[in-house]
């Protein structure tokens, strides 16, 4: 047996044992766990289960084990998720720290940031959120104005985010704040980690048109951020900002998979069948089953490229941009498929007439328009493609 | 299976890329147009390719071949099809060995397999009989009289069936059209009396035939393997020839992208390069994404072939579909961010219009292998 076999057998007898049988059921929304100060546990087996994943690490498996990562290799890697999703494992911990903190920390913090903070992300201690967009800066991110006085100990921040999502429930908030008014637009920016608990930081939720709030305005006067807070060096944040969204990107290109990202786990083609009928086995309406046949296909080919480019080393790159692009826009796809074979059982809002999984298709159609929007547009990503792969001129 | 290249594979792509860069480029085919060349390929060319190995890189070595895998092949497709270089390898060292190995007797596989391998001698593959890619609806027939096998029906849009040596017929020796038994595969010399080769000329100037069959006698011999039961073989190898196809289409494609960047990024109108605005950078951007999606589904289905999984009809489906949507959106692209020089002759930017088209028929259009994929996936 390779090595790769024997920890194949080992992780599906620890998850055997350590992973409880109702985090082995589909996800209700209302127990996934985000983690953090104040989080609260519907369900205690979802309590259990983050802790025996963070505990090994296995929340974060690729990150390095002193930092209390998994330190697991990408074949290993993989053979992890392979076989959480055997056994159809709910995932232990959802965190913005582990999608795109934790990454920027090992590439550009320094020792004492990363012991602080990697250990209390990967176990759930602390959840995160993100601020770079500004009422006046969105896809032009980098004209962004909230700035940093350097005050010799801290800086005192001023000014306003938006859009940030889960910034009510976060505990801590990677910011990008100007702090070289002088310089030119890209060099004047730092990254600097502020607590949400310091004073005079407030936040005020923004309702969606799917009738959720999960994000919000979020407002900083004179909030006192004490420099040993800054990752990388002053004035450079943007490099890190970049790379940032990059394993943004990256984890949002999931959501292009069928049961990925923030869907409502439904698949189009059994939704079909049960909407629609079958005929023989069959969809029963062709041109519905044509559309979603195209639709299918494209996932596959998508769904190999995002392999393909995991087996060639899977480096964060431009590609990010390919991924954002396409995987958004498929997911949008998917729901727009999902509810046009639902006629008008797709479009309930509340329980009067529509069942709960009737409803949450409705919710999770209109919640992917965010995707293709968060994260940078799909404008953005195809001019990211434009000028940085094919080298088009500006 | 890892969505890579072995180094074998890279290096025989490599070896592929230099080889049509140096002797086929372009304008190879060009003059072969030109002068009305009813092959379409060049002898000395093909000697050059057949020395090289590529005529037998899916015979076993035991008949003089590598066995190096449809991967193989497809990666050399792949760079000829860049510089739109015509060859027998698809007709020959794709269909035709793949129906004599799959199918045929011992004997008849040494007969046959070493000829090709040396290139002394071309096939060709004749299935379809309607204006559209269907390979069970054969009308065909073969019977069996005084040890003799009598064929009648007629066969359209044979790839090289206008030289091949040896023709590979698909004939109906039971059953009703439509249905995958009752089919035979039976091996003519093209000089056989009672078959009619005529060549038929296509938009990309390339080697197809009809072929009509009145009374062609044949020896028992020439049936190939056993008789009726051809059907699932021919699906198996169609699936092969449509993966190498696919590859060549994703060679196409790749050029002729190529072409156009660099195109917008040396015209100028209003005072800068046009591929500054953004109408075009985006949809440059959008045939980027689908050009990475064709390459994985092809790169798919390969290795599918290779290792003989059970996924291959899915993913040879999906590679042809993928590679013949991405082969049209990038001709009809190429040709509108060109303007007007792209629709000269002169320029070759065309050449790709019409491969591509013609590529999007041979073994079913994306419509076909879209509704393939439906039946299979069960939707
Ligand atoms: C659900 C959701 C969650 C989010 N979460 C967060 C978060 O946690 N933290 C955070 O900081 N931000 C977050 N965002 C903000 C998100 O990053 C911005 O909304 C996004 O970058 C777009 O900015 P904007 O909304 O200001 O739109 P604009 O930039 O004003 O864009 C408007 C339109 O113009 C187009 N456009 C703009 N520039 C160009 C150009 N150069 N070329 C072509 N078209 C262009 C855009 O594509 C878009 O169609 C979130 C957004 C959503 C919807």
């Amino acid at each position: 047996m390779s090595d790769l076999e024997v920890f194949r057998q080992e992780v599906s007898e620890w998850l055997e044992e350590n992973c409880p049988p109702s985090m082995r059921t589909p996800l209700v929304p209302e127990e996934e766990v985000w983690g953090g100060r104040n989080a609260q546990y519907v369900n205690p087996e979802s309590k259990l289960w983050l802790e025996r994943m963070g505990e090994k690490g296995w929340t974060a498996p690729s990150l390095p084990t002193e930092y209390g990562g998994g330190g697991l290799d990408r074949d290993q890697t993989k053979v992890l998720h392979q076989e959480l999703y055997k056994i159809k494992a709910r995932p232990a911990l959802n965190s913005f720290g582990i999608w795109m903190l934790a990454p920027c920390i090992i590439e550009f913090g320094n020792e004492e940031q990363k012991r602080e903070h990697l250990p209390k992300i990967i176990k759930g201690e602390i959840r995160w959120c993100q601020g770079y967009s500004e009422p006046g800066s969105g896809s032009d991110l980098a004209s962004l104005s909230t700035k940093a006085e350097d005050m010799g100990d801290h800086y005192l921040v001023n000014g306003q985010k938006v859009w940030t999502s889960y910034a009510d429930k976060a505990d801590w908030i990677f910011a990008l704040v100007r702090t070289g008014p002088q310089e030119p637009k890209h060099s004047g920016i730092s990254f600097l980690l502020i607590d949400m608990a310091s004073e005079g930081v407030s936040t005020k939720p923004i309702t969606l048109i799917s009738g959720k709030s999960p994000f919000c305005e979020t407002f900083f006067d004179d909030v006192k951020a004490p420099k040993e807070n800054l990752v990388g060096v002053e004035n450079s944040g943007w490099t890190i900002a970049k790379k940032l969204l990059q394993h943004e990107r990256n984890f949002i290109s999931n959501f292009g998979l069928a049961g990925g990202g923030t869907g409502s786990g439904a698949d189009v083609v059994s939704i079909a069948k049960k909407y629609l009928g079958e005929d023989n086995g069959k969809i029963a309406h062709p041109s519905h089953r044509d559309n979603i046949t195209l639709h299918k296909m494209k996932e596959h080919a998508f769904g190999l490229t995002l392999q393909r480019s995991g087996d060639e080393g899977g480096k964060a790159s431009a590609a990010s941009s390919m991924f954002k692009y396409y995987g958004t826009e498929h997911n949008k796809d998917r729901y727009e498929l999902m509810i046009s074979s639902m006629g008008n059982k797709g479009l309930g809002w509340s329980e009067q007439g529509f069942s709960d999984d009737e409803q949450a298709i409705t919710k999770a159609w209109l919640r992917t328009k965010a995707n293709s929007i968060e994260g940078g547009t799909s404008e953005v990503q195809l001019n990211v493609i434009s000028r940085r792969v094919l080298d088009l001129p500006s | 299976m890892k969505l890579i290249l072995s180094e074998e594979q890279q290096f025989l792509k490599d070896t592929a890329q230099s080889f049509a860069r140096d002797k086929t480029p372009t304008n190879h085919f060009r003059k072969l147009r030109d002068d009305g060349n009813a092959k379409c390929w060049d002898d000395s060319i093909w000697q050059e390719m057949v020395q090289l190995g590529w005529s037998g890189i899916l015979v076993p070595e035991e008949f003089g071949g590598s066995d190096f895998g449809i991967a193989g092949i497809s990666v050399i497709m792949q760079e000829l099809g860049k510089t739109l270089t015509p060859s027998p390898l698809l007709a020959t060292s794709v269909l035709g060995v793949s129906t004599i190995k799959l199918l045929g007797s011992d004997e008849q596989k040494k007969n046959y397999l070493p000829k090709i391998v040396s290139g002394e001698a071309t096939t060709a593959l004749a299935v379809d009989e309607g204006n559209h890619h269907s390979p069970f609806d054969i009308e065909a027939t073969a019977t069996l009289e005084d040890d003799k096998w009598i064929l009648n029906g007629q066969k359209v849009f044979i790839i090289d069936g206008a030289s091949a040596d040896f023709i590979l017929i698909v004939a109906r020796t039971s059953g009703k059209k439509g249905e995958s038994n009752g089919l035979s595969v039976f091996i003519a010399d093209k000089n056989s009396t009672g078959l009619e080769v005529s060549q038929i000329s296509t938009a990309d100037c390339r080697n197809y035939a009809n072929l009509v069959m009145s009374n062609l006698t044949l020896n028992a011999e020439a049936l190939l393997g056993e008789v009726d039961i051809a059907g699932e073989i021919i699906e198996q190898v169609l699936d092969l020839g449509r993966i190498a196809m696919a590859s060549e289409m994703l060679g196409n494609t790749e050029e002729a992208f190529e072409i156009t960047v660099s195109y917008l990024k040396e015209r100028k109108q209003f005072g800068v390069l046009i591929g500054s605005f953004q109408a075009l950078q985006h949809r440059a951007a959008k045939m980027f994404c689908e050009i990475e999606l064709t390459k994985s589904a092809v790169l798919a289905a390969m290795h599918a072939a290779d290792e003989n999984s059970n996924e291959l009809e899915r993913l040879s489906s999906l590679a042809k579909f993928q590679a013949g949507e991405t082969l049209h959106l990038v001709s009809n692209e190429a040709i509108q961010m060109h303007g007007g020089i792209g629709v000269t002759d002169e320029y070759d930017i065309g050449f790709y219009l019409k491969r591509a088209r013609v590529a999007e028929q041979i073994f079913g259009t994306s419509e076909y292998h879209q509704a393939r994929y439906a039946d299979i996936s069960g939707f």
